[in-house]
């Protein structure tokens, strides 16, 4: 069976079905443990104090921010080359996720920003490709709700991806592109050099699993309702 | 509850706004979820 029949409507909802309550239970397992762990268990940062707490929410969510972005750009792209439905619907339901994802960014990274920064905000590279970011989500979500027919509000909304694809990616290299700014660099490298202490290094792994299967469950369930809203029109349609 | 410290304020909000923000989002797309495959019932049995 080739890989494209798993995009069709009927078989998509088949398969999917089972997989979403094991994926939020393994998030809120992953999660819960991560956090409390984090939060719980490990020492202050000698020159960040308690504030180090903070990394185990910030860098997931920034991750997820961006990662969201690619994952509905790849979905557009499926829509514009072979004109699954399901891809353009994914994409839709991702994106109040990634939205929520970068707002759980910009919030805590403003509010870990004062002590360590002396500001809640600064035009810093990585926070002002943040804010474009948030700005572009927000688009793409108004462009699919002003747009009545489904297939022109896909293919619109799968152009601006395209365009917001280069912010997605501005996001996550602005540190390198420009090396200047406030914020730090990659918290994860696989530089044992660069990386965080093995401390903080394990919840955080944790919660970034958490936050990557939470991600997957909630796609899976916001296409499902969004597959059954598309489903609801065409029966009002055939009355 | 471990000692935060002078930063408790900023950890425990960034903490509280975080976890309202998700626990919002899983929750408005769980109801969403219910709403929609009971009007689809509806819908395809009459």
């Amino acid at each position: 069976m080739s890989l494209w029949e798993y995009a069709n409507p009927r078989k998509f909802m088949g398969w999917t079905g089972p997989i979403v309550p094991w994926a939020f239970g393994i998030a809120a397992v992953c999660l819960v443990v991560g956090l409390i762990w984090g939060f719980f268990f490990t020492p202050d940062d000698f020159r960040q104090g308690s504030t180090v707490k903070i990394i185990y929410l910030h860098v997931p969510a920034a991750m997820m921010a961006i990662n969201t972005w690619v994952m509905m750009l790849v979905a557009s792209l499926i829509w514009l080359v072979r004109r699954h439905h399901v891809s353009a619907l994914a994409a839709k339901a991702a994106a109040p996720i990634g939205v929520t994802m970068t707002l759980i960014a910009l919030a805590t990274g403003a509010i870990w920003g004062q002590p360590m920064w002396g500001t809640y905000w600064a035009w810093d590279p990585r926070l002002t490709s943040f804010l474009i970011l948030f700005l572009f989500y927000l688009g793409y979500m108004a462009l699919w709700a002003a747009i009545d027919d489904p297939d022109t509000a896909a293919d619109l909304t799968s152009v601006l991806c395209m365009v917001g694809s280069v912010f997605a990616l501005l996001s996550r290299y602005a540190v390198n592109f420009w090396n200047q700014g406030l914020h730090q660099g990659a918290s994860l490298s696989l530089d044992k050099e660069e990386n965080v202490s093995d401390v903080f290094w394990q919840p955080l792994v944790l919660c970034i699993v958490g936050f990557i299967v939470l991600f997957v469950a909630l796609v899976l369930l916001r296409t499902r309702t969004e597959i059954r809203l598309r489903r609801i029109t065409a029966l009002e349609r055939r009355v | 509850m471990p000692e935060l410290g002078k930063y408790a304020t900023e950890v425990l909000s960034a903490y509280a706004i975080s976890l309202l923000l998700l626990c919002g989002l899983i929750g408005i797309s769980w109801i969403k979820h219910r709403r929609v495959k009971a009007a689809l019932e509806r819908a395809e049995n009459g």
